[in-house]
């Protein structure tokens, strides 16, 4: 169990990285908003509380992995590993520019700390399996972390790869579906409903867990208890909110990847602020 | 040095090849898509029961588990028949491989043709042309026992990512044990000067030699060209009996479109506009049936490479 010292330091984390990722898209004037504000818990939780990396180091050898299948939601994986220390905070305000070393799906090749190229949504999750299985292969003592979005979900590529980790017994992977309930053209509940996401994944014979995405106690408890599963891959269903944190584009369809300014970037800041009120 | 010359089918050839850098190589591994016994990848993981795996018939995701094991700086062959390695599995190969600069070594057996009893839905011809668009990766299709293992191994020495197309049953005995078999260097098999027949894979080298006798009987001395190595293409060559016949006549067991002689016609219209024919399914899909009704079916045969030439030579 968190301390709850180290609940609300999370929680500032949080809403820094989302002032960032809002910042970054903001700057560039349009970006994927919706589905990077949904997984700002997961990846805070993950790079400040759990995993072993070492942002000098990027490739260290025997180091936890992050595959971010959804990769579209670069932008928030990139605030999250400036903010780390990957490298400098400045780099956010490239984002998609000529050249940049941030391009808006994530790039191993580009930017120090991404652990895998994603972005034809669903081969993440291959790759995801083939590494945790590198590091059993290894013997590293290592985790490999796979992030799936629900609307990735419809992907068959995703099915393919929950049936070759369950076969292979890959203990080292853990998973998470951001079930956000939304994707590019609106709601999953009538395009490719989602919502019996977890019974599928059970199906696989994974390791399933439903929690609150967005809450750290929570989070913390589905991940450690995961990581005691060592005869299957687990699978934790994040109960989220799509463009959580960015009022603009909270509550309305529209907003998988959203146009606005700097201006409404801040304005959006400062409610997100204010909704913080109590622990800043 | 691995004697090839008792092997019975090219299959073996390619198992011999993979199982010799599993040897040196602790990194390689080898995946499969439920096709173990019809490349014969058992033996592999007979000697290396931890780096095999049976990924079930997934190809889509076997070639992107392979992405994630070349990161963590394994060398993954991958194999499937060559409909589903090409097709099935693209845009992970593409893209999981190729874009993210991953190494993965894909094999595709049965290309054209040589998928014979299994007939249309399992006879690529278009293969070659959809690996000729992932950027710097190495294709390649063998014609014999001895170069099959041969380009394996300087394959996997490029340290990039390569497809390799070949027939699993039956083998062809051409290059003895220390012929000087070079990936990226096709293979002047002749070097008449009145024509130059270019040929890709095992069943065109095969024909093309057969109606090499039946052209000099005719008094006409052609030039083969064994062209093993599909990408990168062997340039120099290409030019240099461009020069010296002044009429090419490509034959593959694939299509014109994106195909061998098209990259060949392309490059010489660029230095040195040459006459060409081509011999290829066309406009065809596959079809059932055995190999040499296929051949016969398709106009892959001596004769009809023949005719081609008498009639580039018009």
């Amino acid at each position: 169990m968190l301390e709850q010292a180290k609940v609300e330091a999370l929680t500032k984390k949080a809403e820094e990285l989302r002032e960032l990722t809002i910042r970054e898209i903001g700057h560039l004037g349009a970006g994927h908003i919706g589905g990077s504000m949904s997984i700002i818990e997961i990846l805070t939780y993950l790079y400040f509380n759990e995993m072993n990396v070492d942002p000098k180091n990027p490739k260290k050898e025997d180091r936890d992995r992050l595959v971010c299948s959804k990769g579209h939601a670069g932008p928030a994986v990139y605030a999250v590993l400036a903010n780390k220390g990957y490298f400098p905070e400045e780099w956010l305000s490239t984002l998609n520019q000529g050249g940049t070393n941030l391009p808006s799906h994530c790039d191993m090749n580009r930017t120090p700390g991404i652990d895998f190229t994603t972005g034809s949504l669903g081969q993440g999750t291959s790759a995801a399996v083939g590494i945790a299985l590198g590091q059993r292969l290894k013997k590293q003592e290592a985790f490999t972390y796979l992030i799936v979005g629900d609307g990735e979900s419809q992907e068959g590529q995703v099915w393919e790869a929950a049936e070759v980790g369950a076969q292979n017994k890959l203990g080292n992977l853990i998973a998470f579906t951001d079930l956000n309930k939304q994707q590019l053209d609106g709601y999953t509940f009538d395009i490719g409903n989602m919502e019996n996401i977890g019974t599928r994944w059970l199906g696989f014979n994974w390791h399933v867990q439903r929690i609150d995405g967005h809450s750290f106690q929570a989070i913390d408890r589905a991940v450690q208890a995961a990581k005691k599963v060592v005869d299957r891959p687990s699978m934790i269903i994040l109960d989220t909110q799509k463009s959580r944190g960015f009022a603009p584009g909270e509550g309305i369809s529209a907003n998988h990847s959203m146009k606005f300014n700097e201006k409404t970037a801040e304005e959006a800041i400062k409610v997100l602020r204010e909704r913080m009120g109590g622990l800043k | 040095m691995r004697n090839t010359s008792d092997l019975e089918n090219m299959r073996d050839a390619m198992m011999a090849a993979i199982n010799d850098l599993g040897k040196d190589h602790k990194e390689v591994v080898l995946l499969d898509a439920d096709l173990s016994s019809c490349l014969g990848s058992d033996s592999f993981q007979a000697l290396f029961p931890e780096r095999f795996f049976n990924c079930g018939i997934a190809e889509a995701n076997m070639v992107g588990m392979a992405a994630g094991l070349s990161s963590m700086k394994f060398v993954p062959f991958v194999h499937s028949f060559a409909c589903f390695s090409s097709r099935r599995a693209y845009d992970q190969f593409f893209l999981s491989c190729g874009y993210a600069k991953q190494t993965v070594h894909l094999l595709g057996t049965d290309p054209g043709i040589t998928a014979q009893l299994n007939g249309g839905t399992h006879m690529p011809f278009e293969d070659i042309a959809l690996m000729r668009q992932v950027p710097g990766i190495t294709v390649y299709e063998p014609s014999d026992a001895q170069s099959c293992y041969e380009l394996t191994l300087q394959a996997y020495e490029t340290g990039k990512s390569s497809y390799a197309r070949f027939g699993r049953k039956g083998i062809t005995h051409r290059y003895p044990v220390g012929t000087k078999i070079e990936l990226g260097k096709g293979i002047e098999l002749a070097d008449g000067k009145d024509v130059a027949i270019i040929a890709t894979g095992e069943v065109m080298v095969g024909e093309a030699e057969k109606a090499l006798e039946a052209l000099k009987s005719k008094g006409i001395n052609a030039t083969l060209v064994d062209l093993h190595t599909i990408k990168p293409l062997d340039v120099e060559l290409i030019e240099k009996v461009a020069d010296r016949c002044g009429k090419i006549l490509v034959c593959e067991n694939g299509r014109y479109a994106g195909g061998v002689g098209e990259a060949i016609a392309a490059h010489l219209s660029t230095v040195k506009p040459t006459k060409m024919a081509y011999l290829n399914c066309g406009e065809r899909y596959g079809e059932v049936g055995k190999l040499d009704y296929l051949k016969e079916a398709f106009g892959f045969t001596a004769e009809n490479i023949e005719k081609k030439v008498l009639e580039l030579l018009k």
